[in-house]
């Protein structure tokens, strides 16, 4: 007996040799579970997600198998350590090349807010220019909570309107962080 | 060797240019002036005895209370050989913050004498290459001076208000 | 079927000579249509932290080198201006952050020296202990992530393993994996208890096969040799000049070692040896940072072996926070409990320069105090930041999968070479 944990099929009409559901629960499922990470690891907490991408918290398991560094190719951003002035428009231009649908998780208290440096040279956290969808506190969170996070982007993935880039209020939202 | 015969030494060559001699925690500490310190730690450098053949540091202090004096460039100098270290200190003032390079003489200077101008803006004059390395390029202050706070004064959710000050 | 090793490669690889000579860091406008400019940028899968690189080369050579770091410039002496002394022992943590309890054992024992507090033996213990652990665990990252960049992956996947074991027993002595903040001006927090004496004996019992499995795998691997043999060699006294300090210059043949020249911590009653090289290549660094980790073992058995009884602070009631049921029931307790969290115990003045062996060399902190609560001056002397100005001597001339290697052979930690 397989112990491996099979995804739900969403409902639908099932007969044979053809399954009806609607799309958006059907795409929704198939990002959820294959998502690419982008990982942006600047300091301590890329340490914690080199442990999480490791064997003993494996987060391949959750369909992150591939870690992309190439933004074109990856899904969700993974920005996890202290972003300083410096590295600013860097984080900007990586999440401009990504393709829609894309995600942002903000790893770690430097990526949320600033942290503990709340200095003169250190951008006091990303949703200063980018938008976020998954804040992960912690300095550095445990691989527990890393994990988490990528588990409430799963949750988003699945439940989003399929229409929701394209609308006025997502739009607005870019247009506020001037990407266009 | 003891930190006595260096500083015996160091007085017949150098004289009375070399002020405020004292061993704080054991490390031989004294002021030089700038004109002369590069001859002083090519001297150390070449010295058949004491061999201060690897620098460990150089950094910047401001010391907003002492006009004339505002700031010092620190040297720490390691003798492998005989294993001392040495401190020295140079003084320049806010008006002429200018202090010779350090890079003929050690590879390693190179770096730290940036980080100091970065921090400070005590120019190193000879330097080959004397930008910032830490902050961006286009910063237009020094951030380590005292009169310079640490916060960013542009952010809105860490303020005064928030923390009861 | 031909047997393979009668097989003959058809095209001999002549050596390639670049096409122009240049200074170091020289930039060539004038040549910009014949050669490339990359970007190494700051992010960069193969790079260990933010820092850039932008290399001009000719095809797969690289001819100029102009690194760009500060990426992560966070501030920390600024920082360190404003906080009172038991407070920047969490901002050291950032520092090296593969190896926290170096740093923040090399900060205690600088406001140590500042106070004049002598540390119980069994406190020196426990440090040492810590530090060699950070050791392990610092070479573990770096000759791991040194493996995934020739392309072996597994190697870096069994010593993730044992840096996790690392984390339970750091989890153990001081509550955090990662970020320690461990010790305290004047000893330890806690005492070493049984837990964290069992997991240490358990990761002692384990760890040699481990490290053996991982060294049969990569020590003399042909393809691993290939790529890191006569890669970036650098001679000693090119070395000395650039500062460099820890097993980057044990590689090239120097034995220099804080924890012999200027011991501390008790170091001193401890036997064991500082592994060299020989030109200072990537394999030799690779090799240095191996045999590092038995050395640090040894140190650990024998600390574990002849750990004194004994308190684990020092009798500082000014400066070390009296235990909690004393603040509940004796006045003293009280009144040094309050006067140490609300400042009123002010440091003498004088100035410190402390170094630690840390996992890249010579970590010094510098302490000027002026008599008041924060630090008047703090500078740390991070080994990161003085080697890495050799990077575009060391790689020039060579191919760029080379300047990678040894990029990460260095150990360039972002945190410590921009603070």
């Amino acid at each position: 007996m397989s112990t491996v944990k099979m995804v739900e099929a969403p409902a639908g009409v099932e007969g044979s040799g053809f399954f009806a559901t609607s799309f958006d629960k059907v795409i929704g499922m198939a990002r959820a579970n294959s998502l690419w990470p982008l990982p942006f690891a600047t300091s301590c907490c890329g340490i914690e997600f080199m442990a999480t991408m490791a064997s003993h918290y494996d987060f391949a398991r959750f369909g992150s198998e591939r870690p992309s560094f190439s933004p074109r190719q990856a899904d969700l951003l993974m920005v996890m350590g202290t972003i300083a002035k410096k590295m600013g428009p860097i984080v900007k231009q990586v999440y401009q090349q990504m393709a829609e649908p894309r995600w942002v998780m903000a790893v770690g208290a430097c990526a949320c807010s600033g942290g503990i440096f709340d200095t003169y040279s250190v951008l006091q956290g990303i949703d200063r220019i980018v938008p976020v969808d998954v804040y992960v506190p912690g300095c550095p969170p445990r691989p527990e909570q890393i994990i988490e996070g990528l588990m409430k982007i799963q949750e988003l993935a699945r439940n989003e309107a399929l229409r929701r880039r394209n609308s006025d209020e997502y739009k607005n939202l870019l247009e506020s962080y001037n990407i266009r | 060797m003891s930190n006595q015969a260096i500083i015996d030494d160091l007085t017949a060559r150098f004289g009375d240019t070399l002020l405020d001699i004292h061993e704080p925690y054991g490390m031989l500490t004294f002021t030089a002036p700038r004109e002369n310190i590069i001859d002083v730690l090519q001297y150390l450098y070449n010295h058949p005895a004491f061999k201060f053949q690897f620098l460990t540091d150089i950094m910047g202090i401001n010391y907003a209370e002492l006009p004339g004096n505002e700031f010092a460039v620190v040297y720490h100098l390691h003798s492998w050989t005989n294993n001392v270290r040495v401190r020295i200190k140079v003084f320049a003032p806010a008006t002429d913050p200018v202090v010779p390079t350090a890079t003929g003489l050690f590879a390693a200077a190179n770096w730290m004498e940036r980080e100091t101008f970065d921090f400070f803006g005590i120019v190193f004059r000879g330097h080959p290459n004397l930008t910032r390395v830490l902050n961006m390029e286009d910063m237009d202050y020094f951030p380590m001076r005292k009169e310079y706070p640490l916060e960013d004064q542009t952010r809105h959710d860490k303020i005064d208000a928030y923390f009861g000050r | 079927m031909p047997d393979t090793k009668d097989i003959q490669p058809d095209v001999q690889l002549a050596p390639v000579q670049p096409k122009v000579q240049v200074e170091v860091g020289q930039q060539l406008p004038q040549y910009d249509n014949e050669l490339t400019t990359l970007n190494l940028g700051p992010t960069h899968p193969a790079t260990h932290g933010v820092f850039q690189n932008i290399l001009q080369m000719d095809g797969e050579r690289i001819i100029s080198g102009v690194p760009t770091i500060g990426y992560i410039h966070r501030a920390f002496e600024k920082i360190a201006e404003h906080r009172p002394f038991y407070q920047i022992t969490p901002l050291t943590d950032r520092l090296n952050y593969c190896s926290s309890p170096i740093n923040n054992m090399g900060w205690h024992m600088t406001v140590e020296k500042l106070l004049g507090i002598e540390v119980p033996k069994r406190a020196q213990y426990i440090r040492v202990i810590a530090m060699e652990l950070a050791r392990i665990a610092d070479h573990l990252i770096c000759n791991g992530i040194l493996g995934v960049d020739t392309g072996a992956f597994t190697g870096f996947l069994y010593l993730f393993q044992e840096r996790e074991k690392i984390y339970d027993i750091y989890e153990e002595i001081c509550g955090s994996r990662l970020t320690t903040n461990m010790g305290r001006i004047g000893g330890m927090e806690r005492d070493f208890n049984e837990r964290a004496e069992a997991k240490l004996r358990a990761f002692l019992k384990d760890f040699p096969a481990v490290m053996k499995e991982f060294e049969g795998l990569f020590n003399r691997n042909r393809i691993f040799m290939d790529r890191t043999v006569d890669v970036g060699p650098i001679a000693a006294d090119r070395a000395i000049s650039y500062g460099f300090t820890g097993p980057n210059l044990r590689a090239a043949g120097v034995d220099y070692d804080i924890r012999v020249m200027n011991p501390y911590s008790s170091y001193e009653d401890f036997e064991f040896e500082i592994p060299v090289g020989h030109n200072g290549d990537t394999y030799d660094r690779f090799m240095v940072r191996n045999d590092e980790i038995w050395q640090s073992y040894r140190i650990i058995e024998q600390a574990l072996a002849k750990m004194p009884k004994g308190p684990f602070f020092a009798d500082a009631p000014e400066y070390y926070l009296p235990p909690k049921k004393e603040v509940y029931r004796s006045m003293e307790a009280l009144i040094y409990h309050f006067k140490i969290i609300m400042g009123e115990i002010d440091a003498p003045v004088g100035e410190v320069y402390h170094p630690v062996e840390g996992g890249n060399g010579e970590l010094g902190f510098y302490l000027i105090s002026d008599g008041g609560r924060t630090p008047f001056r703090l500078h740390f002397r991070r080994p990161c930041f003085i080697y890495y100005q050799a990077f575009p001597e060391m790689v020039v001339g060579t191919t760029l999968s080379d300047a990678i290697v040894i990029m990460s052979s260095l150990n360039v930690i972002a945190g410590e070479l921009d603070a």
